[in-house]
């Protein structure tokens, strides 16, 4: 379990408390609570009009709320908005350049702020190197692909070395090959920071590999903030569990990988997943409910094309309509999806004691990194 | 056509001979007109940016009225100031009729509508997130309002060129409360109504061509400023 569950261990660098943001005298965003951790990314995954881009306003000091509180390093923000904006960065989903030249670009901010020329120049030449646009950087903004000037867009800000980075779907209109790209050298670059990151996604693999944290925003409201692990496979609610599907997600460390079969240690439990991920490789294995095939543990089972056969007991079944949701402790929490018909054939009960299968094929491997 | 050869002719001898009058009449158009299109300037862009930043209720009714603005009769707004400026008007006590200022008031009053109009469509024309990434990034307010304008200079700066260009060739507002006194008020363009007046269509030409000669100048200034290649 990470230590980053919200206990209040660390300082949360940016938070939210008791927030209502009114429109037209009809709220659109209530945050009770909401923190944001030195070094940690805390993801934000909801469906579109949820309040995601409200929420990254209120953080980043753009929108006033109507009532409640915005603290930094701990303490309520009070007046001189500006000495706190200058201390945060924000990506939005357009890059949002100026008509100038990329790098006058990437050093836009470092200018606002009165940085010394010579240490502009040094940041700015770091930042193109690491988003890989160093060739661009004589280059207008305006000249750029949408991948090319959302790089300038994130060189810009991490140049800024903010202590709280916010994202606002800054992947959303790029095609998937630029998108996968730089996922990756975000990903990087955050390793090299302290920063204390919001990444507002409503793509779920994202959130899955970069959240060290996830919150579910639907409807103005956050619903549910735990590690991506536990929100993924203990939804509080059915609409949290219809927005990001029901999934098992666990972590593991791959051991072996041989003719494209890896073999994952998941909790002391060996899972067979058809992947190409090196071993020593830390990855996030993921496996839809339907896929999984609940036998009772007293059998031998019969060979099957599953690759995989894990003993479980059943922790707790949820019915819903036709189908009943198993959640099963297999030495890590996996769930099934079968029908009722199953259920009452298997005689299943909190307890019961049932074998898990699942084909090699059906198991998804995120990478996961796993931050120390 | 020999009146338009013989007018060149003695535009170049005005210039050329050093006739000190001629100098300080374009003098005063363009220190009149520049002055009146700065004032037009810093109004609006003010009303500009708070009419395309903030979104006001009732945008839409003010950006029309500013755009009838832009074709505000002359005449009109010269008669409006000469009653307020009129020594028994609610501003005579300022003595300022008949003087270059009241000039520049009547000029200014005719280039406000014309700069705020293009202004704010220029500004509208600006990205609307681009400002929350502005803010976000780091800046004042001014610094925000700067890198904004900076933004939309293709259309700010055709604004200018435009009120100063209603600025310039007004006459009958100018005449009307400046009062084409020679060596005060007298301007290009009222020194050529004079001209005409007096048949002295030679030297009405060559006023004429040195005011297209003096705004052809400013607005290739203007312009090599507007397309300049940003850098920064």
């Amino acid at each position: 379990m990470s230590h980053w569950t919200g206990s209040g261990q660390a300082q949360a660098k940016l938070g939210l408390r008791d927030v209502v943001v009114e429109r037209g005298g009809s709220p659109i965003l209530t945050v009770s609570s909401l923190d944001v951790f030195p070094g940690k990314l805390l993801a934000v995954v909801g469906p579109n009009g949820a309040g995601k881009s409200t929420l990254i306003h209120t953080m980043a000091l753009l929108e006033a709320p109507t009532r409640g509180q915005t603290l930094f390093d701990g303490q309520p923000i009070r007046g001189g908005l500006l000495a706190y904006r200058r201390r945060m960065a924000v990506v939005f989903q357009e890059p949002l350049l100026l008509d100038t030249s990329v790098e006058a670009n990437v050093r836009s901010g470092l200018s606002l702020r009165g940085v010394p020329h010579a240490e502009r120049e040094r940041r700015a030449a770091l930042w193109l190197e690491r988003f890989g646009i160093a060739g661009l950087a004589r280059r207008s903004g305006r000249t750029l692909s949408g991948g090319e000037a959302q790089r300038v867009s994130l060189a810009r800000a991490l140049a800024l070395e903010p202590e709280a980075l916010l994202l606002d779907e800054p992947f959303a209109a790029l095609d998937a090959p630029s998108r996968d790209a730089l996922v990756d050298d975000l990903e990087r670059a955050l390793a090299l920071t302290n920063t204390a990151t919001v990444f507002v996604t409503h793509d779920r693999a994202e959130a899955l590999r970069l959240g060290d944290r996830l919150a579910v925003l639907i409807g103005g409201r956050v619903r549910q903030v735990g590690t991506p692990q536990d929100v993924f496979a203990m939804p509080v609610d059915e609409e949290v569990a219809a927005f990001v599907g029901i999934e098992t997600i666990a972590p593991g460390r791959v051991l072996s990988l041989a003719g494209g079969l890896a073999v994952v240690d998941v909790a002391g439990q060996l899972v067979e997943a058809v992947a190409a991920h090196e071993p020593g490789a830390d990855v996030l294995v993921c496996l839809r409910p339907e896929d999984v095939i609940l036998s009772p543990a007293s059998d031998h089972p019969s060979p099957t094309s599953a690759r995989n056969h894990l003993p479980a007991v059943v922790s707790r079944i949820l019915s819903t309509g036709p189908h009943a949701r198993v959640q099963l402790d297999a030495g890590f929490s996996m769930v099934a999806l079968i029908t009722k018909q199953s259920l009452d054939d298997l005689a299943l009960a909190p307890g019961s004691r049932v074998v898990a299968s699942f084909k090699a094929t059906a198991v998804h491997l995120i990478p996961h990194r796993v931050r120390t | 056509m020999e009146l338009i050869w013989d007018g060149i002719r003695e535009a170049f001898r005005l210039i050329f001979t050093g006739n000190g009058e001629v100098y300080e009449i374009a003098f005063l158009s363009l220190t009149v007109s520049a002055v009146a299109t700065g004032i037009a300037l810093a109004i609006g862009l003010s009303i500009a940016s708070f009419l395309a930043f903030r979104a006001p209720p009732g945008r839409t009714l003010a950006l029309s009225f500013l755009n009838s603005g832009m074709a505000l009769p002359p005449v009109v707004v010269g008669l409006v100031v000469a009653v307020m400026l009129w020594r028994t008007g609610p501003l005579g006590q300022l003595h300022l009729l008949y003087t270059p200022t009241a000039i520049i008031i009547a000029q200014a009053l005719i280039a406000t509508p014309v700069v705020t109009a293009i202004s704010a469509a220029a500004l509208q024309g600006i990205h609307p997130k681009l400002r929350l990434q502005v803010l976000a990034l780091g800046a004042s307010r001014w610094q925000a309002a700067w890198l904004l304008f900076r933004e939309a200079r293709l259309g700010l700066l055709a604004a200018v060129m435009a009120g100063f260009g209603a600025a310039i060739s007004e006459v009958g507002a100018t005449i009307m409360v400046g009062g084409n006194i020679k060596g005060s008020t007298r301007t290009l363009t009222s020194g050529t109504v004079l001209k005409v007046s007096q048949g002295d269509f030679e030297g009405a030409m060559a006023l004429s061509f040195i005011l297209l000669a003096l705004i052809f100048a400013v607005i290739l200034l203007l312009t090599i400023v507007q397309q300049r290649r940003q850098v920064s």
